[in-house]
């Protein structure tokens, strides 16, 4: 693809054609030549869709209840992008992407985007996939941007920090209280939502998270009651929460628990209120930009990572392969840190020699 | 076969436009095609030609299997196809179209811009193999 077809691509896409937008988001998840600037041009046109990400279990109703939610947004004349993301086959990288048939709401209407993602082995990470996809969905003028992921593991965590607000789902009567303090889920929800509030247990549900979302506020809340005279210190937090641009005065966001029923859209309009809340909580205590900061950081990171890895990768070819290299480690000829050393000696000898100039 | 040298995945959309109510054989078809390695989106029942085109477009694939077994496929294949050249999708969109068409029917839906019409007891190897040949090549 020559440079200028980038630019008509990136045109058409600001231009508001459908298919450019999809044709953006194939070649972001293709890692196809030229994506990266594609992504680079798109960059200073974002930055004013509100991004929510839901995470849940599977069948706790995450696609139903994202479809209700764009539909609210579509009623108040909102723009709504949708990224689901699905797993795919190790074996075959195949993949069978349901959530699209949940969007019964929406079918017809042009301007909720709904794509279908499936986490097959991304090359940069699944993380960077999407919120690359995010980028167009923002650059192409949506308002809300939904991320939907399975909170499987630590790839779809990853995945859903790429959100300024996340919304946790949780079935009722699911053994949820360990299941999700083992998943460690309950950490990067902002808002959680009982979905099928109908079911037998909800309240329970409820209760029992509300209880364990008490317990992870403030570490040492239990100990300022003892009388002994314990010292509570002024700022807690205040190491960690330099490092994450949280000033430590600060009020904390306290999560809210939500009761749904996404099949028939009750509670929606709480859901609705709850994330606005959150996203007025972020940008009167300046943690939307802070939050926006550091997701840049982890970025930067992981795009340089990734390009390392690659000089690294060739510097290894060059050498005759990673098996010749472990070969002679075998032999007892060499040792894995000379052969590193070895390897990354040249790419920080010219680092060095840009630095010096 | 560029696409699977660069790594590129084949995306289909399974889809079953009109009244018919049979989606076993959309079923076999979407999981022989994930078993072969390709992503794919399905459309679930009842679907409008519009709600079809809406779902090419978004998800950009590369291939897009009708299946109809109603009979109606004169009036809902022209539609779809009508309406992916509205957003410039036709082009690059290998349209397979699955169920029981007569050969005259067959004929118009291929002059139309159906790729291929696959009848009963195709092998599913065959129709595999097709979508390999034949999905669009892209830069």
């Amino acid at each position: 693809m020559s440079a200028a077809e980038e630019r008509d691509l990136v045109a058409e896409l600001l231009d508001g054609r459908h298919r450019a937008l999809a044709r953006v988001i194939s070649k972001i998840e293709d890692h196809s030549p030229g994506y990266r600037e594609i992504v680079s041009d798109l960059h200073a046109h974002t930055g004013d869709a509100e991004v929510i990400g839901v995470t849940g279990s599977p069948g706790a109703g995450k696609s139903t209840l994202v479809d209700k939610l764009a539909r609210r947004y579509r009623d108040a004349g909102l723009t709504v992008g949708i990224i689901a993301v699905d797993p795919s086959s190790p074996y075959t990288g195949g993949a069978v992407l349901g959530d699209r048939i949940r969007m019964a709401s929406n079918v017809g209407d042009m301007d909720v985007f709904f794509r279908s993602m499936s986490a097959r082995g991304q090359l940069g990470g699944l993380s960077t996939a999407t919120a690359d996809a995010v980028k167009a969905l923002d650059a192409f003028g949506k308002d809300r941007i939904i991320v939907e992921t399975v909170g499987a593991g630590q790839n779809e965590v990853d995945v859903v920090k790429t959100a300024d607000t996340v919304a946790v789902l949780v079935q009722p009567g699911s053994g949820d209280d360990v299941q999700m303090l083992k998943a460690g889920i309950l950490e990067i929800g902002d808002v959680f939502v009982v979905n099928k509030a109908d079911m037998d247990g909800a309240t329970r549900t409820v209760a029992e998270l509300e209880e364990m979302l008490h317990m992870r506020e403030s570490p040492t809340k239990g100990l300022e009651t003892g009388h002994h005279g314990f010292d509570v210190p002024e700022h807690p937090d205040a190491e960690d929460g330099d490092e994450s641009g949280e000033s430590p005065d600060e009020k904390a966001w306290e999560p809210s628990v939500i009761e749904t029923v996404a099949t028939d859209g009750e509670g929606v309009d709480d859901l609705i209120d709850a994330l606005d809340a959150h996203r007025a909580y972020l940008e009167e205590s300046g943690r939307l930009e802070a939050k926006a900061r550091q997701r840049y950081a982890t970025e930067i990171r992981a795009l340089v990572r990734n390009d390392v890895g690659e000089l690294v990768e060739a510097a290894i070819d060059d050498r005759g392969g990673i098996d010749a290299l472990a070969d002679r480690v075998l032999a007892r000829e060499t040792d894995p840190y000379t052969v590193a050393d070895e390897l990354v000696a040249p790419i920080a000898e010219c680092v060095r020699e840009q630095r010096d100039d | 076969m560029s696409a699977e040298q660069e790594g590129r995945t084949i995306r289909c959309l399974v889809a079953k436009v009109g009244l018919d109510g049979h989606d076993r054989g959309a079923h076999v078809i979407a999981r022989a095609f994930r078993d072969a390695g390709f992503e794919v989106i399905y459309s679930g029942l009842h679907r409008a030609p519009d709600e079809i085109v809406q779902a090419a477009v978004q998800e950009d694939v590369d291939v897009l299997g009708i299946s109809i077994l109603s009979g109606a496929h004169n009036t809902l294949v022209p539609k779809v196809i009508e309406g992916l050249k509205e957003y410039g999708a036709f082009e690059d969109t290998l349209i397979l179209v699955g169920g029981i068409i007569p050969d005259d029917d067959e004929r118009e839906l291929k002059e139309l811009g159906v790729a291929e019409v696959f009848g009963p007891g195709t092998p599913m190897e065959e129709t595999i193999e097709f979508v390999r040949a034949n999905a669009p090549e892209r830069d």
